[in-house]
């Protein structure tokens, strides 16, 4: 019961939702309606394991005295204060202060964060994008002639422009659509394997 | 030790401060960079500009604050010419932490119109913004039979059959396209599950990182343009004769891309002297 | 009021610039104003997250069915959105050792309908339809000029060579040698050129995110100006 009821469930609604697809009928519609609202609502519980995964990491840092204990102190604090804040006696939403807080002390962190960036891929550029062999060579040719694109380069622009298109709609185009092919037909076999019970891991030890 | 040496062994805040410096420096220079649109990106721009005065274009702003420098561009052009062409905008966000960001750009952009084109575009008639939801993929299916089945309200609480612009909106068959703002795999949420399920006719506007890896679902018809990066976001802002930060941005692009060249070549430079160096001491061995 | 409204603005941008200096700072080496804010956006983007899932999704796609809305007083036409809540509230014994295993009944539903759904669609949108662009969508025009004033129907056979040999460099059941390895060898170089046109791309991605929080710096100045 522990296993084999999720193994058929998993089955029945694979099979019925794959099938679907090619049924077009009001019926058919209707119950495709159904599952896409139910399911909705079962993946928003989800969700919440990860805010409780996130309070009981800090807390066992902070109840353990882990490495960087403090730190943890400073994400509970403002997790929860953000929390209070947002509550409706404070304008849900739409209060003063926890749209203060997302505007200014949210965006500017999560902006630097992917803006430091910047900084590690010019180090990379100068330490590790090197032309050691024929196939690096022709990498490192390719996001040079890219990357000379964004230059006004006067009379060159125009060839430039011009390569810059055709690397991405024949090379480019060639290489991301093999690529593409290759995930697709690996999307598709590992959600048959997950249909037909022979990909279990989700179902955890015992 | 040798020059080449040293520049093999340069302390990376060497290079960190090199490109700050060069970031920093064209904010405070005025010159202009020539900006030519691509086939890809004008497209998008025709596609909006051949609508017509009501009709419904659903704009998914699937970003969060750390690609805004690259998006939010596209957003406010994008939105402003939607508005200027009297177009219903129907907006949401599928990226986790994007919702009040994208409200406050949809504010700003009904500002602009109010002080620069006279009129202000008015939430329920003009546009509507049904908020965040997570799991792309079922909220694109959701959406595709029913905009209520995921969006019951919008993002204010509003019952969607009480928003005038959403009377007779059912799903996609309703609306002249989608066009989506996108920094992460939500873009293949969208050809998959908008265009390969239910046909939508669907456009990307996506980070620089992406962009390249697209190109295939251009050539295949399943999306018809792609605004790619920051440069796909001047391209776009300068076809709506509307510069803004990206195309300003465009000064520190060319300086910071000069000077990125500039590292490589002379990390090959070095790395080639020295390995022309150290081969003959590998011989005598 | 206009003043402090301003007043009070200027702060909270300030606030915002010190912490992109805070993080700014990792960049010399990594220290504590770099890990405070570090960690309080963690802390901030779990709280928003967790308001925005309880207004947005919880109320709007349950609660709203469940009870009439604003309040706590149940609606009984719509009571059977009682079921996909209980197999919601299911998922949550993940973290009880004895009772775990009940999170797996609206886990299973939850796969077997999320791969009901993927199979067909992955195989139309990732397989059938690049086929055919490969093919069908290619025009094979040999009348057009093309890149370099070569015919376009060229290039369009050198991307069905391209795309075929990318695929053959994949395909590892077969030993890469000979003709069948010449093509892999033909397919590692056209990826490689779609990995340079990436990182070209990649670049331009990260130093716009650097430009973005200099005009943020921008702007503040200007607000305090």
């Amino acid at each position: 019961m522990k296993r084999q009821i999720p193994l058929v469930l998993v089955f029945i609604f694979g099979v019925l939702l794959a099938i679907q697809y090619f049924i077009p009928s009001e019926p058919s519609q209707k119950g495709y309606e159904f599952v896409l609202d139910w399911i909705t609502i079962i993946g928003i519980f989800a969700m919440v394991l990860g805010i409780w995964s996130q309070i009981h990491v800090g807390y066992y840092k902070i109840r353990h005295r882990a490495e960087d204990w403090k730190y943890s102190v400073v994400t509970m604090v403002s997790m929860f204060g953000m929390i209070f804040l947002g509550l409706s006696p404070f304008g849900g939403l739409q209060g003063t202060t926890f749209r203060l807080i997302y505007t200014n002390i949210f965006i500017p962190i999560q902006a630097t964060i992917f803006a430091l960036l910047a900084f590690y891929i010019a180090s990379a550029s100068y330490r590790a994008f090197r032309a050691r062999s024929a196939v690096s060579t022709v990498l490192l040719v390719a996001a040079l002639l890219l990357m000379l694109r964004v230059i006004p380069m006067g009379p060159l622009a125009d060839p430039i422009n011009k390569i810059g298109s055709w690397m991405l709609l024949v090379p480019n185009l060639a290489a991301k659509r093999a690529i593409l092919i290759g995930v697709g037909l690996g999307g598709v076999a590992t959600a048959l394997k997950i249909v037909l019970g022979i990909e279990r891991s989700y179902l955890g030890k015992d | 030790m040798t020059l080449h040496d040293r520049l093999l062994a340069l302390d990376r805040r060497w290079v960190f401060g090199v490109l700050a410096v060069f970031v920093i420096i064209p904010v405070f220079l005025k010159f202009s960079v020539p900006i030519t649109p691509v086939k890809e990106v004008r497209e998008i721009y025709d596609f909006v500009e051949g609508l017509r005065p009501g009709d419904h274009i659903l704009l998914s702003l699937d970003y969060d604050p750390g690609s805004m420098p690259e998006l939010h561009p596209v957003a406010y052009a994008m939105l402003e010419q939607c508005f200027v062409k009297k177009l219903k905008v129907i907006t949401l966000t599928l990226s986790t932490t994007g919702a009040q960001m994208v409200e406050e750009a949809i504010k700003d952009v009904a500002d602009s119109c109010r002080i620069y084109h006279g009129f202000t575009p008015q939430r329920g008639i003009d546009y509507v913004f049904l908020g965040y939801k997570p799991y792309p993929g079922l909220i694109i299916l959701g959406m595709g039979m029913n905009f209520r089945i995921p969006f019951p309200q919008d993002y204010y609480g509003t019952i969607l059959d009480s928003i005038p612009m959403m009377r007779g909106i059912k799903n996609y068959d309703n609306v002249k396209g989608v066009i989506n703002l996108s920094a992460g795999n939500v873009s293949d949420y969208w050809v998959a599950d908008g265009n390969a399920r239910y046909g939508v006719k669907l456009a990307l506007a996506m980070t620089g990182v992406m962009a390249a890896d697209y190109y295939p679902y251009y050539q295949s018809k399943q999306i018809f343009g792609i605004i790619g990066g920051m440069k796909g976001a001047a391209e776009y802002e300068t076809l709506c004769k509307n510069p803004g930060k990206a195309t300003d941005a465009m000064r520190a692009q060319v300086f910071a891309h000069v000077v990125i060249i500039i590292f490589i070549i002379i990390g090959n430079v070095a790395y080639f002297v020295g390995r022309r160096k150290n081969a003959p001491t590998q011989e005598s061995r | 009021m206009e003043q402090t409204a301003s007043m009070s603005t200027q702060i909270w941008t300030t606030v915002g610039i010190f912490l992109t200096f805070c993080l700014f700072s990792f960049l010399y080496k990594d220290n504590p104003f770099y890990k405070f804010a570090e960690h309080l956006v963690v802390g901030v983007s779990v709280g928003y997250w967790a308001i925005l899932l309880y207004y947005t999704n919880l109320r709007q796609n349950l609660l709203d069915h469940l009870f009439q809305p604003g309040t706590w007083t149940p609606k009984f036409d719509e009571l059977y959105y009682i079921i996909p809540a209980l197999l919601g509230i299911a998922m949550w014994t993940r973290f009880s050792k004895k009772y775990s295993w009940i999170s797996r009944y609206p886990l299973a539903l939850f796969l077997g309908i999320s791969s009901g759904i993927a199979i067909p669609v992955t195989m139309k949108n990732n397989v059938l339809s690049q086929l055919r662009g490969t093919v069908v969508g290619l025009g094979f025009d040999w009348s057009t000029s093309g890149f370099l004033g070569v015919p376009q129907g060229f290039w369009d056979v050198v991307v069905v060579v391209g795309t075929i040999s990318s695929l053959i460099y994949f395909f590892f059941s077969k030993e890469h040698k000979g003709a069948w390895g010449g093509a892999a060898k033909l397919g590692i170089y056209t990826l490689m050129i779609g990995f340079g046109a990436t990182f070209g791309y990649t670049v331009m991605a990260r130093i716009s995110l650097l430009i973005g929080r200099i005009q943020a710096i921008q702007d503040w100045w200007k607000l305090l100006g």
